[in-house]
């Protein structure tokens, strides 16, 4: 080292800093590409899917969202009866999985000895990495007989509650939309379930302990303390497992009975935006084939906007715990 | 009165904690339920032709091209988004932490994460599929290519967000540490940080590998179906969610069995993937606590 | 090693796969796909002519309607569909089609206690099931039919394709054929608006469906009510004369076919006249492009075919399929060679 004469020192840490710089310059870029690809990927499902459907889309405009007819014969396409069955098995899903969730949530954070927490909280979360082609298996060959069974019970009770009751008439057969409604509940239990109770987890000590002091039971200070605090993160947590269970396919299209049905009655079948893709998709051509990827782009949309709610809700907590 | 108000707190309460046990007793009930009725029908017709018999309707059908189609597309689709999904993780969390183009990327990543996969296999049949068959006059259309994308589109966000957040636990003092001693930025990122946090990015990968192994929605548009053994990416390929698929919808049940069977497989391996990449989670975490 | 260099080593595993994969890639491999009416005789065939050939056919069940739409679209060498395309289409595309084998549609049930073959219907009683008119198993109008048959009374759970499928447009078309209200009001066609009832994905689901769902109807190709093991009815047809599900009774409507005249082979058997022919018995026809961008392909498919026409026979009658007469296997082969270019 002390051979070489300063000088040269000086210019090759110079040229090596220079190439340094111009490496650094390249990964850079290389990374914002990579990145960016992230962004590509989702405007363009976006877009193909705007631009596939737009014959319907700009075609029909409003009348593909009202129109209940969905007739490949006259090659009309309304889809309402997908929509429908979308939002009602959403629904159902919600209102299952939602006190199920809060259940679970209160049970791992309060409730359960400290033990027992972490095994059936990884438990629980398993449920979401069962591929959904099993729940598609397990609901058809196992839950859709169990329904048949147990439905004549529900339109023998339920069914008998006046206005009510109209959920709940119509024949045995274990498919259909509250079937689909179920499954789909199983399935965002864990998304729900680990949103609640990592949040339930954030609220100060202080705050509970200082409620416990004043001789609160464990079930006020979880609806008068956690709840109102974790609120929005809460709310957050439902729009992620709303918008997990409105674009599930294959869960549901082996129970929901694939009928273009708008009926009251639960126990009937009906069909979804993404099942009526998955059966008819490889067959369409024309029309009807711009009409199901316009269902998908309509699909992409009404998830985007439930999970952007998704995020700012469980947003609004982050921000408050770090201020 | 106060002693009515009090037995009523105390019943409201202990209602409360026994429904919320029963609540983790229903989630539960379901995961067993549905694992047992899997492996005890899958066990049952777990055997040796599985693996050697390709898919036919027949009851002589197997799985051996579906698994071997699953493989190749499993594979592929790593190959494409664990390299882009570690470098955009990385871009996020060391280059545009605090920018807006980074909280946007990240926001729409998230979206990515719970996007419709069904939507995804339509993207990638317009993207790839078509464009192939126009290209190739037909020679090649539909593919396992294709099917590797649109899974790798699946499990892309999975590895953006480890990444991402596996490196933001990486210590501020050690960028500093090295950064001190003129360390270009690349070489810190490639060589100190993702070091650092490599286990977590390990975890990521498998995360992504668990979630993309068990789709079957993106695949029905873009890999179609085979019936023979392939391994040439550029043919149609049979992959096992497909064939559980298609076995699953057919009255036959020999083939159900053969579903089942297959159903096993691939549950076996996603939920040993996930706990892995949990356990290995949990390790790292609790050596930077 | 670095992450750097991993990606490339990956980047190149990639390539050597690929490059791998072309090279290793089959005599020939061709693809068809569509109707699930033949898939049973299909599959026979292909695994033996590849046994036999070492040329692959793969062919994927997804419908009627997806037949012609991937062989519309090029995605495949050859589409097969229930449901002949008119010579305006043919034209538009540059598509030629040919039958390959002849089958019957059975409506299927599964009402307790009563066998395969022992329900009788005919096409306005099945008409009214489908149009959700008759709604009951105990209704007059299927006593009347089947006087000796204690019938339950119970809800009829109809159960339809949810693909486009050709086995749907041949039964809609016998249906539009006997019923003027089902024409009216639901018509002919891959996919119909059905106005009640479940989808089945395929003969595969709507069989399955129809296994599973007591008291439910469904219709099927003929191989899949039998090797599912399901109640299959039997047919008053066009001549009044109740008919059971068979070799003979699908023959006898394929007799009253006369193929000579009908171009493009457009014709339909269903309410075929004959006093024993079978009410709903279809043809499935395989539609191929008269200038394929892959000769070498459809050469492969065309040789299939002649392999099915004759190899095949025994696997199409043991599956109560009815193989082409010669005199349309002759006329047929003619056809390739004016029509295709080979």
């Amino acid at each position: 080292m002390s051979s070489i004469p300063a000088i040269a020192v000086i210019s090759s840490t110079d040229r090596r800093s220079r190439a340094d710089a111009r490496h650094d310059a390249w990964f850079r870029r290389l990374l914002k590409v990579c990145a960016l690809l992230v962004l590509a990927a989702l405007l363009g499902a976006a877009l193909s899917t705007l631009w596939g459907g737009r014959e319907v889309l700009f075609g029909q405009g409003l009348h593909f969202l009202t129109s209940a007819d969905w007739n490949p014969v006259t090659d009309t396409y309304g889809a309402l009866a997908p929509i429908f069955g979308t939002l009602v098995t959403s629904l159902i899903a919600l209102v299952l999985a939602v006190p199920l969730s809060f259940g679970i949530a209160l049970f791992l954070t309060e409730i359960a000895p400290t033990w027992l927490r972490g095994p059936v909280a990884t438990a629980i979360e398993l449920l979401a990495s069962i591929p959904s082609i099993i729940y598609g298996m397990w609901g058809l060959f196992v839950f859709v007989p169990f329904m048949a069974r147990v439905e004549p019970g529900l339109s023998a009770t339920l069914g008998r509650i006046p206005l009510l009751g109209k959920l709940f008439e119509g024949p045995p057969i274990g498919l259909g939309l509250l079937t689909a409604g179920i499954v789909l509940a199983v399935m965002i239990l864990p998304f729900i379930s680990s949103v609640m109770r990592e949040v339930f987890q954030t609220v100060p000590n202080r705050l509970k302990e200082s409620s416990y002091a004043l001789g609160s039971t464990t079930w006020e200070v979880v609806w008068d303390i956690v709840l109102p605090y974790t609120r929005s993160a809460v709310i957050g947590g439902i729009f992620l497992g709303l918008g997990r269970a409105l674009g599930e396919t294959m869960a549901v299209t082996f129970v929901l009975g694939n009928a273009y049905n708008i009926t009251s009655s639960l126990l009937m079948p009906g069909t979804s935006i993404s099942s009526s893709i998955a059966n008819e998709f490889n067959e369409a051509v024309g029309t009807h084939r711009s009409a199901l990827i316009a269902l998908g782009f309509l699909l992409f949309v009404v998830t985007f906007v439930v999970l952007l709610i998704s995020r700012l809700m469980l947003r609004r907590l982050a921000k408050r715990e770090g201020a | 009165m106060a002693v009515d108000v009090y037995v009523r707190r105390r019943a409201i309460n202990v209602a409360a904690m026994l429904l919320s046990g029963l609540a983790a007793a229903v989630g539960l009930v379901f995961l067993i339920w549905i694992l047992w009725i899997t492996v005890k029908n899958g066990l049952s017709a777990l055997d040796l032709k599985l693996f050697t018999r390709i898919t036919a309707y027949a009851d002589e059908g197997g799985l051996a091209n579906a698994i071997v189609g699953s493989l190749v597309m499993d594979m592929l689709a790593l190959a494409i988004c664990a390299p882009i999904g570690v470098l955009a993780g990385t871009f996020l969390a060391e280059y545009a932490n605090r920018t807006k183009l980074g909280a946007v990327i990240r926001f729409l990543n998230d979206i990515l994460l719970s996007a419709p996969s069904i939507v995804l296999g339509l993207f990638v049949y317009v993207i790839v599929v078509l464009p192939m068959s126009n290209l190739t006059h037909g020679a090649v259309s539909f593919s396992g290519l294709a099917g590797a994308i649109a899974l790798a589109l699946i499990g892309l966000p999975v590895i953006v967000r480890t990444t991402d957040e596996m490196l933001q636990l990486v210590p501020g003092t050690l960028r500093e540490a090295a950064l001190s001693l003129g360390i270009p930025q690349w070489k810190l990122t490639t060589q100190v940080l993702m070091r650092a946090a490599i286990s977590g990015i390990v975890t990521g990968v498998l995360l992504a590998l668990a979630r993309l192994a068990g789709e079957t929605a993106p695949l029905l548009f873009t890999a179609f179906g085979n019936n023979f053994m392939v391994a040439n990416p550029l043919d149609k390929m049979a992959s096992i969610p497909v064939a559980i698929y298609q076995y699953t919808n057919d009255p036959n049940p020999a083939l159900h069995a053969i579903a089942w069977a297959g159903a096993l497989l691939i549950t076996l391996f996603v939920l040993l993937l996930s706990l892995c990449a949990r356990w290995y989670l949990h390790r790292h975490r609790v050596t930077h606590d | 090693m670095t992450t750097m260099n991993r990606n490339k080593l990956r980047l190149l595993a990639l390539a050597t796969t690929l490059a791998l994969g072309i090279g290793a890639a089959h005599a020939t491999d061709i693809t068809g796909a569509g109707s699930s009416f033949v898939y049973p005789v299909i599959s026979k065939w292909s695994a033996a002519y590849a046994e036999k050939t070492g040329n692959r056919v793969n062919y994927q069940s997804i419908g009627s309607g997806g037949g012609i739409a991937q062989i519309k679209a090029g995605t495949v060498d050859f589409g097969a569909s229930d449901m002949p395309l008119d010579e305006a289409t043919l034209d538009k595309f540059g598509l030629g089609q040919f039958p390959d084998v002849i089958g019957g549609i059975v409506p299927a049930y599964n009402i307790a206690g009563i066998a395969p073959g022992k329900l009788v219907l005919d096409g306005q009683v099945l008409a009214k099931i489908f149009l959700g008119q008759i709604t009951n198993w105990s209704d007059p109008a299927i006593a009347a039919l089947n006087p000796d048959i204690a019938l339950p009374s119970a809800k009829i759970t109809v159960v339809h394709r949810s693909d486009g499928s050709g086995t749907s447009f041949n039964v809609t078309n016998y249906l539009s054929k006997v019923s003027a209200d089902w024409k009216s009001k639901v018509g002919e066609g891959t996919a119909v608006k059905w106005p009640v009832g479940i989808g089945g994905k395929g003969n595969e689901g709507v069989s399955a469906y129809v296994k599973q769902i007591p008291n439910s109807i469904g219709y099927v190709e003929y191989a899949y009510a039998v090797q599912n093991k399901l109640g299959y009815a039997r047919m008053k047809n066009a001549a009044g004369k109740v008919v059971s599900p068979e070799t003979a009774s699908f023959q006898a409507a394929a007799a009253t076919a006369d193929w000579s005249h009908a171009k493009n082979f457009n014709l339909l058997m269903t309410n075929a006249p004959g006093t024993d022919a079978w009410p709903i018995t279809a043809t499935s026809w395989v539609i191929m492009y008269k200038q394929p961008k892959n000769v070498a392909n459809s050469k492969v498919a065309f040789d299939f075919f002649r392999y099915a026409y004759d190899d095949g026979k025994a696997a199409a009658t043991a599956l109560d399929y009815v193989p082409l007469p010669a005199s349309l296997v002759t006329q047929i082969e003619g056809y390739w060679k004016t029509e295709f270019k080979q």
